[in-house]
């Protein structure tokens, strides 16, 4: 059964001059569960908004998205925002870690919307991201790296059936790109959880047998300008 | 996630420790401030209305009630004048008068005045129910035929006078170094506080004003100037006042209709706690005055509070973005900035106990040695309480603008550049 269910979702913007332009016009999309795909999408593309609307985070203005049986369309907001604790794990390019937190705390925080802190849930994540040396440092005091590391374990914390992962190697140095995509792509799957990346960069894409061009299944994106080229 | 949302909000404040800690001050400031008025407030006004309980009422010249009070009850102002001991010894046999003390004023040491009075003011009087005056170790009352002196426990801590000390009194009520009397008083006894005015008063026998040097005595309407060694007629003497407690509030009615309305020779000042009532419902602007100022600083500091949380507003919206995003609802982002504001102004109105309490003994020291009254630092007032939960509720209503400005926080807008 699939993890995800997009049917005829459309989301569209006020341009500042009064015009209505499309951002985001799928009319179908479907993931399975424990699947691993990546999305090709250029800059303004809509490939964060596409992320933003499954995750709940931006209201669609029609059409529906399914996690697993739950609507997120369908549902209010403070219920779209259970859903989101609860099922979805969400990586960003900029890592959003809470600079004000150690690493343990970024992951529990994780934990706090959603099932429920569980300290030793998070230190088995730390450890999964090697970072149990390092679990009371804050944001600044770790690498880049470091930092989406601990991003990647805060994603997992609250055993999520979907990860989306917003170019989330974006802001790493070559190295750490590989083996921070590597590490998402091995919890996801020891964890059973689905992961839809979505990047713009050719030699990410590549890593993923399931992969697809944003203009195939957004009607509103431009053909891709990938690092690459189109794919 | 209660526990959670209190470890959001501290962090929050320890991330902005400066203007939170600013912020608190300011709150505790404030808090601080309006305990410390209506504290002050209750114990000066127990202390000036309630506290002279051992006496009903106080006879003295035509005059002023207030004044007779004030000069003979608390020691402060001038005399309205004397009456004649012929007076005080009619009121003093009356059977309806329990106690009859006179007082004669006219020197002082080193800004203390002195009293004249007799035996009975240590023997009878009570200060406070069933509580008389007592020496501290080693002193003893005066001996009503010597020159000798028993000091109020201020007297004694300002002047440095002990048992066994000597002073020469000083002519009239405010102190001048060139109106030094020749008479020289031992002091036989330091009175334990009382926390009354008593405590400010060097008492000495009533003979010893009547021939103190220089002084005239008018009883009988001409000048008579005592002589050593020889008895002082009664028809000479003349007393500043007589302290008085009735057998029955039905005497003071009764000596008030003889003494006020119907008399023209002297005032009956009763009874005395309604008299300072009355002078404390005339100066009730001061206390109001003084009340409007701590509430403009609970204000201003209400203020502060507001645009401190506001003004760390831009930079937090990135986190209560992430905080969204990772499953937060608004009302959680909005509560956690109400429980902020909160919590500063909570912790400004616990700490305010202490800045009341500061006020309060900056304030004890010049009431003590102008008035005699002593505050109680730890004296109870309901707004001990009501300040700080006003103060955080206070707090809770300002953190409403910004915890708004939170909870529109735009999650997408806020979270990364969109691609």
């Amino acid at each position: 059964m699939p993890v995800l269910q997009i049917r005829d979702l459309k989301k569209s913007y006020t341009a500042p001059d009064g015009t209505e332009s499309a951002v985001v016009d799928v009319p179908k999309f479907d993931l399975e569960s424990g699947a691993q795909a990546a999305l090709a999408g250029g800059s303004g593309s809509g490939k964060t908004t596409l992320l933003n609307l499954i995750a709940g985070i931006l209201r669609a203005d029609s059409g529906s998205i399914r996690i697993g049986d739950a609507s997120m369309t369908e549902v209010s907001e403070p219920a779209r925002d259970s859903l989101r604790a609860r099922e979805i794990g969400y990586v960003f390019q900029t890592f959003n870690l809470l600079q004000g937190f150690t690493a343990r705390e970024n992951i529990e925080l994780g934990m706090m919307f959603g099932r429920g802190v569980d300290r030793a849930h998070a230190a088995h994540l730390i450890g999964r991201v090697g970072l149990t040396d390092r679990a009371d440092y804050r944001p600044r005091q770790l690498s880049v790296g470091q930092q989406q590391r601990v991003a990647i374990a805060r994603a997992l914390a609250n055993k999520p059936r979907l990860v989306l992962a917003d170019e989330p190697t974006g802001n790493l140095d070559p190295q750490n790109a590989r083996e921070c995509l590597a590490l998402i792509r091995e919890v996801c799957r020891e964890s059973g959880a689905a992961l839809l990346l979505v990047s713009h960069d050719t030699g990410i894409l590549d890593s993923f047998p399931l992969r697809f061009q944003l203009s195939d299944i957004n009607r509103a994106a431009q053909p891709a300008a990938t690092t690459g080229g189109p794919r | 996630m209660i526990l959670g949302l209190l470890k959001i909000v501290g962090r929050s404040l320890r991330q902005h420790v400066l203007s939170t800690v600013v912020t608190v001050l300011s709150a505790a400031l404030a808090a601080g401030l309006v305990m410390a008025v209506f504290s002050i407030k209750q114990q000066t006004h127990a202390a000036f209305v309630g506290g002279p309980a051992g006496f009903d009422a106080v006879l003295g010249a035509r005059g002023s009630q207030l004044q007779l009070i004030l000069n003979s009850v608390f020691h402060l102002e001038t005399s309205p004048g004397n009456i004649p001991w012929e007076m005080y010894r009619e009121i003093a046999e009356d059977s309806r008068v329990e106690l009859a003390i006179p007082y004669a004023v006219g020197d002082n040491y080193q800004g203390y005045r002195l009293v004249g009075t007799t035996e009975e003011l240590f023997t009878r009087f009570e200060y406070r129910k069933g509580v008389r005056f007592e020496c501290t170790e080693g002193g003893r009352f005066f001996d009503p035929a010597l020159r000798e002196a028993v000091i109020g426990s201020v007297v004694a801590e300002k002047t440095g006078l002990r048992v066994g000390s000597t002073l020469n009194p000083y002519h009239g009520l405010v102190y001048d170094p060139k109106m030094k009397h020749a008479e020289k008083y031992v002091v036989t006894g330091v009175l334990k506080p009382t926390n009354s005015p008593s405590d400010r008063v060097i008492w000495i026998p009533i003979e010893g004003i009547f021939r103190m040097g220089g002084h005239v005595l008018r009883g009988t309407g001409t000048e008579f100037k005592p002589e050593a060694g020889s008895e002082i007629p009664d028809e000479h003497k003349e007393v500043s006042a007589v302290m008085l407690k009735f057998r029955s509030p039905m005497a003071g009615f009764q000596f008030d209709q003889m003494i006020n309305r119907q008399g023209k020779a002297a005032t009956l000042a009763w009874p005395i706690s309604k008299v300072m009532a009355e002078y404390f419902d005339k100066m009730g602007w001061v206390d109001r005055v003084l009340a409007l100022v701590a509430y403009l600083v609970v204000l201003v500091s209400a203020g502060s509070i507001l645009a401190s949380i506001y003004n760390s507003m831009n930079e937090r919206r990135r986190d209560f973005a992430i905080l969204r995003a990772l499953g937060a609802k608004r009302r959680v982002i909005f509560t956690t900035i109400v429980t902020e504001a909160a919590l500063i102004a909570g912790l400004g109105g616990i700490l305010g106990w202490v800045v009341q309490m500061g006020i309060l003994a900056g304030a004890a020291v010049v009431i003590r040695d102008q008035t005699g009254v002593v505050l109680e630092l730890t004296q109870w007032h309901p707004a001990l309480a009501i300040a700080p939960a006003g103060m955080l509720v206070l707090g809770a209503i300002v953190g409403i603008v910004p915890a708004f400005n939170a909870y529109r926080t735009d999650v997408a807008e806020n979270l990364s550049p969109v691609s």
